[in-house]
């Protein structure tokens, strides 16, 4: 069994050392950085984070502000309320100036379960990737997550980096060469791909060897940059296996599963289903969230089965 | 503390005589455009101006330069008063005004940092700039800056909830190096303030929230100076301040003057000679 480490703390450590390494890094928090661990930064540098407190909007307007001035802001709250109270800043300043803002948005999808619908996030995804200027990336685990926080620093505009709140297997190791765009086959096939991003990788993976029990053989593709989208290896997938599922802890509607379905319509028309979020789900333990609303590996079973019929 | 008057009387004659050809600039340029807003955009006629032609550090050459103050035209609908300064100031171009809202030009109809010099931070949806000028004052204090901040805002503005929230961070984080103004014309869009939402104590307001609270008329530029000298005196003081700024909607043309509905419509061409003979009459 590999390790279980929770994305949040990887982000936690990959913002203190990249603090260390770079002093336009700034850090704005609207108090939940004992949540997003964006703490572990504050603790070590005070002088360069600042906590608003509960005030989303303001953050995301100051941020804006230190950007203008040359600084790196990397600005922390729940994936829901980063869409849902800073979206006009986000827009009308950082995507609009094309602003070197970093917009951290922990306890994506259901991860933070026992708090129920209010707190969850379903639409992150598909907003921020219908703005301009922005890069969406969704980080699958500990390596990903690390790896994703150096080159969000690196790009020149603004990034969207979702965060689990979730334990999440280990997938990568330190040899894992991430590049922002570019999709990773972490498993070949020939009957289907699955295409995850986030948490939902590993549960793709997990999937595959069902399906492999069942005499199937199917890719699966880690695709952690929703926006610009890797559309080679989208393409690439569909023509080598011929039948698509994209699995997102995110609404089905504007999310990885549209972003992939405009590629292959604009290109290479492929049988192709969706899992992901239809309706609110409700407070619980996360996996069996993740069970009733069919975000797991049976669920994906099935829908490949679907897809690969269709062929 | 004792300011005595802090601008003399010929630079004062100077601005005064100036902000009338702006308001004549103005006119001229929104009627041609048949599109813009005049009642918001007059009321902060000196307010811009005394900046622009006076108070702030700017280089025409290097609008960028690291030690300018700068400028958050919050309230961003008055980007024409702004854009007609900017020229003034040689940061722009007299030829640049005929793009005014039009397509493929670098004359937004509200601020455009990226398309337009001179303009710090792209404004327009209401209620950001106090935010944005927050981040702004911490960076200076990081990078131990010695420039100012200016935020200008409008009163129907501070009905959003966001301007609160950045007033609370003004505070926490001692930022006395950003100076709001707020152009209190007292009418807003659908009507006056008190109709649409009543603004009650906007000084005692600002003060709770921990700002040094300067009140002034508007329009009167020897108090206006004094107005931000006294503002900039209060760095070092850890508290940001605002000036209040007396104003009113429309100021200068009178079918304007005070009317809700002046805030963002067309002239038309009767209206615009009206406008033009009182303007451009000898005054005093």
């Amino acid at each position: 069994m590999s390790k279980m480490i929770a994305i949040r703390d990887a982000y936690g450590e990959a913002l203190k050392s990249l603090g260390a390494k770079n002093d336009r890094v700034v850090v704005l928090e609207a108090d939940v950085g004992s949540s997003s661990k964006s703490i572990l930064f504050g603790k070590e540098f005070p002088e360069r984070y600042y906590n608003v407190g509960i005030a989303e909007l303001n953050m995301a307007g100051m941020a804006a502000g230190f950007a203008y001035e040359g600084k790196i802001p990397f600005i922390n709250t729940f994936a829901t309320f980063m869409v849902g109270r800073a979206a006009d800043p986000i827009n009308s300043l950082i995507a609009y100036d094309n602003l070197n803002v970093k917009l951290c948005g922990t306890y994506c999808g259901l991860s933070d379960s026992y708090d129920g619908a209010s707190h969850h996030s379903a639409s992150d995804i598909a907003y921020f990737r219908s703005l301009p200027n922005m890069t969406v990336i969704s980080v699958c685990d500990e390596i990903e997550t690390k790896k994703a926080v150096e080159a969000a620093a690196a790009v020149n505009g603004p990034v969207y980096l979702r965060l689990s709140r979730a334990p999440a297997e280990v997938i990568f190791d330190d040899t894992y060469d991430f590049r922002i765009g570019k999709g990773v086959i972490l498993r070949e096939g020939k009957d289907a791909t699955l295409i995850g991003t986030g948490c939902m990788v590993q549960k793709c993976l997990e999937a595959a060897g069902l399906l492999e029990a069942m005499g199937y053989s199917v890719r699966v593709v880690d695709i952690h940059t929703i926006k610009p989208i890797d559309e080679e290896i989208i393409c690439d997938s569909a023509a080598k296996t011929g039948a698509i599922v994209t699995v997102e802890e995110h609404s089905i509607y504007g999310g990885l599963g549209s972003a992939v379905s405009e590629v292959l319509a604009k290109s290479v028309p492929t049988p192709m289903g969706m899992i992901g979020l239809t309706e609110f789900a409700e407070s619980g333990d996360y996996d069996e969230l993740l069970a009733k609303y069919s975000l797991d590996a049976n669920a994906i079973v099935k829908k490949a089965i679907e897809q690969i019929k269709r062929k | 503390m004792d300011i005595t008057m802090s601008i003399s009387q010929n630079e004062a004659i100077r601005l005064e005589a100036l902000c009338k050809e702006l308001r004549i600039e103005l006119i001229k340029l929104l009627h041609k455009a048949q599109t813009g807003h005049p009642g918001g955009s007059l009321s902060s006629c000196e307010i811009i101006t005394l900046l622009y032609q006076n108070k702030m550090t700017l280089d025409p050459e290097n609008p960028n330069a690291k030690e300018r103050d700068r400028f958050i035209l919050s309230k961003g609908h008055a980007a024409p008063m702004l854009y007609l300064n900017l020229v003034k100031r040689g940061i722009l171009k007299e030829a640049d005004l005929s793009g005014f809202r039009q397509i493929n030009s670098i004359l937004q109809g509200h601020p455009c940092h990226h398309k337009t010099p001179g303009i710090d931070v792209s404004t327009g949806p209401l209620g950001l700039g106090l935010s944005v000028g927050s981040g702004m004052a911490a960076a200076a204090k990081m990078n131990n800056e010695e420039h100012f901040i200016y935020v200008l805002l409008g009163d129907g503005e501070i009905q959003e909830g966001s301007i609160w929230e950045a007033a609370m961070t003004a505070s926490k984080f001692k930022l006395d190096n950003m100076i709001a103004i707020l152009d209190n014309n007292h009418v807003q869009l659908d009507g006056t303030n008190e109709e649409i939402m009543p603004l009650g104590d906007i000084a005692k307001k600002f003060e709770a929230f921990g700002f040094r609270v300067i009140r002034c008329d508007g329009h009167n530029i020897a108090e206006f100076s004094d107005a931000i000298d006294l503002a900039k005196a209060g760095r070092g003081s850890g508290a940001p301040t605002i000036i209040i700024a007396e104003t009113v909607k429309g100021k200068g043309v009178s079918y304007m003057e005070g009317k809700n509905v002046w805030h963002g419509s067309p002239i038309s061409d009767k209206l615009y000679e009206i406008a033009m003979s009182e303007l451009m009459e000898v005054s005093k």
